[in-house]
């Protein structure tokens, strides 16, 4: 796993890139330390304070640890009434844990999100960003086995 | 019945978007020589000529707006392409990009030159890497192929703030910071980023421009609803048989898409509600769907066209469960800049919930209703301007699902 550090050096020079940065940091650990919040504000020249004030802003992003495998369930209006309530406890169920929760073994997290522009095809996950459309109770057995 | 019109989607299915010779094959990049051929304003008044208002909400014309940013001499503008399509039932510009991101860049090109910029933004919501794959691929290909000229264009994420789609937030994140909205004025064609002169335009927009400049102003103008010319690219989704993107002239009646494309409601039932434009916009009950998609149109009736989400509710769906959900959305999305969205949100979803569970307090209602209208007066920025929207139009048109809760 590449250092949070080494990432942070690669958008430094880049003008307002620490949501950038922010960004790769998620791609490489699923999730942003604590630390690396701390190395990009003397990366970016400004206060912890303000550094932690923008990565808290965005819901995109998430600081602390948190499951190798982000899973989100759309509860925007045209999924919930397509039935996300129904796939959110199928996915409880199934991962054994609650909405906010990462499993024991660290694989899996389960999280609750706004639109993902994926409304052709509602009830709509994405995990790690990856949509799956029309997901219904029955399909998340098969969805999750993809990650196991 | 109603035809569909493809300006916007014109190369839909047609080219290979990560191609760059499909697209100069089929055209592509034309447009822009003819920009440039022309003198900067004679550029800008073809295109306020046109009629083109922007396709994000606002409306507003787009020639105009590129008017107050060519009359700056400064040393530095930019284009911003706003991609934070975060709107609920909205994935117009995801499949505008992901179908033709060429035309895109052409567009905020053209942009550049008419106000003298050479740099560019596209700001992508994060919650679509798969997109801001395909264009930075498109980036690299045009730069290769020379076609921007001396125009750069980057891409920049957003991280799923709903209020980076105001332009003002927008600025303040590919900055790097909370995207809170900022006072205004100034506004960012005179003040935008790095307090340079800015155009913010949304995806479909800049995606007019090429066949604005192809065909003219005044084929342009002659398409659709007079005061708002051109084109709509919607999304269909909820309680309809056909979940479907269509793009039609804006002089389309909404029960023409509902029956026409959308294949009526889903399940043989009746329709109850449709809300169109997201989900700040109005809800429209079945009296009054021979109206017409422009965004004149729309706003006589209390709605608006918005992003051009189209959410269609059945005979069956509770207005209140719905409209719970949605100001739970708000709650969540609002930025806490300023009070009267903060608390407002926040009050207004505590007495949705408390309705929607049959806990309502006397006089609930009514103070729904005067939180509501005060917000939208009192508002720094448009989401909580038009937060109260579904509530005051729910209330309005279907308030025996209100009544309903007390029994």
């Amino acid at each position: 796993m590449a250092d949070y550090n080494e990432i942070i050096s690669q958008y430094k020079d880049l003008e307002g890139g620490i949501i950038e940065a922010y960004h790769a940091i998620q791609r490489e650990y699923s999730y942003i330390p604590e630390e690396a919040v701390a190395a990009a504000a003397a990366a970016f020249n400004m206060p912890k304070a303000k550094a932690y004030g923008v990565a808290t802003f965005y819901s995109y992003l998430k600081v602390g640890k948190r499951g190798k495998n982000v899973i989100r369930m759309c509860e925007s209006a045209p999924c919930h009434v397509a039935g996300a309530d129904k796939v959110v406890a199928a996915l409880e169920k199934e991962l054994g844990i609650k909405v906010g929760e990462t499993t024991p073994d660290g694989k899996f997290c389960l999280e609750l999100t706004e639109c993902v522009g994926q409304c052709q095809a509602t009830p709509v996950i994405t995990i790690n960003s990856k949509p799956y459309g029309d997901v219904t109770a029955e399909k998340i057995p098969a969805i999750l086995a993809e990650y196991k | 019945m109603a035809e569909e019109m493809r300006i916007v989607l014109r190369n839909y299915g047609k080219i290979d978007p990560l191609n760059i010779e499909d697209y100069i094959n089929a055209g592509g990049y034309k447009s822009l020589e003819k920009a440039k051929a022309m003198s900067q304003t004679e550029l800008i008044d073809e295109v306020k000529k046109s009629g083109l208002r922007g396709r994000g909400g606002a409306g507003f014309n787009t020639g105009m707006k590129w008017s107050f940013s060519y009359g700056i001499k400064t040393d530095q503008k930019y284009v911003v392409c706003n991609a934070d399509e975060g709107e609920p039932g909205t994935y117009k510009d995801r499949i505008i990009m992901e179908n033709d991101p060429q035309s895109l860049l052409e567009g905020m090109a053209i942009c550049g030159y008419a106000i003298g910029s050479n740099q560019g933004y596209i700001y992508c919501r994060g919650e679509y890497p798969y997109v801001v794959e395909k264009l930075n691929q498109a980036i690299a290909q045009a730069k290769a192929k020379g076609v921007l000229g001396d125009f750069n264009i980057e891409v920049r994420m957003g991280g799923g703030a709903y209020v980076c789609g105001e332009e003002s937030a927008l600025i303040e994140s590919i900055e790097g910071h909370r995207g809170e909205p900022r006072f205004k004025p100034p506004f960012p064609p005179v003040i935008g980023l790095w307090g340079k002169p800015t155009i913010v335009n949304n995806v479909e927009t800049f995606v007019n421009i090429p066949v604005i400049l192809e065909k003219g102003a005044d084929w342009y103008k002659s398409i659709g609803a007079s005061s708002y010319p051109g084109t709509k690219v919607l999304t269909l989704t909820g309680d309809v048989n056909n979940r479907v993107f269509v793009e039609v002239p804006t002089n389309t009646t909404i029960r023409e898409v509902l029956d026409g494309f959308g294949g009526g409601v889903a399940g043989g039932k009746k329709v109850k509600a449709i809300q169109i434009g997201g989900t700040s916009g109005g809800f429209i009950p079945e009296s009054l769907l021979d109206t017409q998609l422009d965004f004149d149109s729309m706003s006589a009736i209390g709605a608006t066209l918005g992003s051009g989400a189209f959410f269609v509710m059945d005979e069956t769906r509770d207005m209140v469960d719905v409209v719970d959900r949605i100001m739970k959305f708000f709650e969540h999305e609002s930025c806490g800049k300023c009070t009267p969205c903060r608390e407002g949100t926040h009050r207004m979803h505590e007495m949705m919930e408390r309705l929607n569970h049959g806990h309502a307090k006397v006089g609930d209602l009514d103070s729904l209703e005067r939180l509501g209208t005060v917000m939208t007066k009192a508002c720094l920025c448009g989401l909580g301007q038009a937060a109260p929207s579904p509530v005051l139009t729910t209330l309005k048109h279907f308030k025996a699902d209100y009544t309903a809760k007390f029994n």
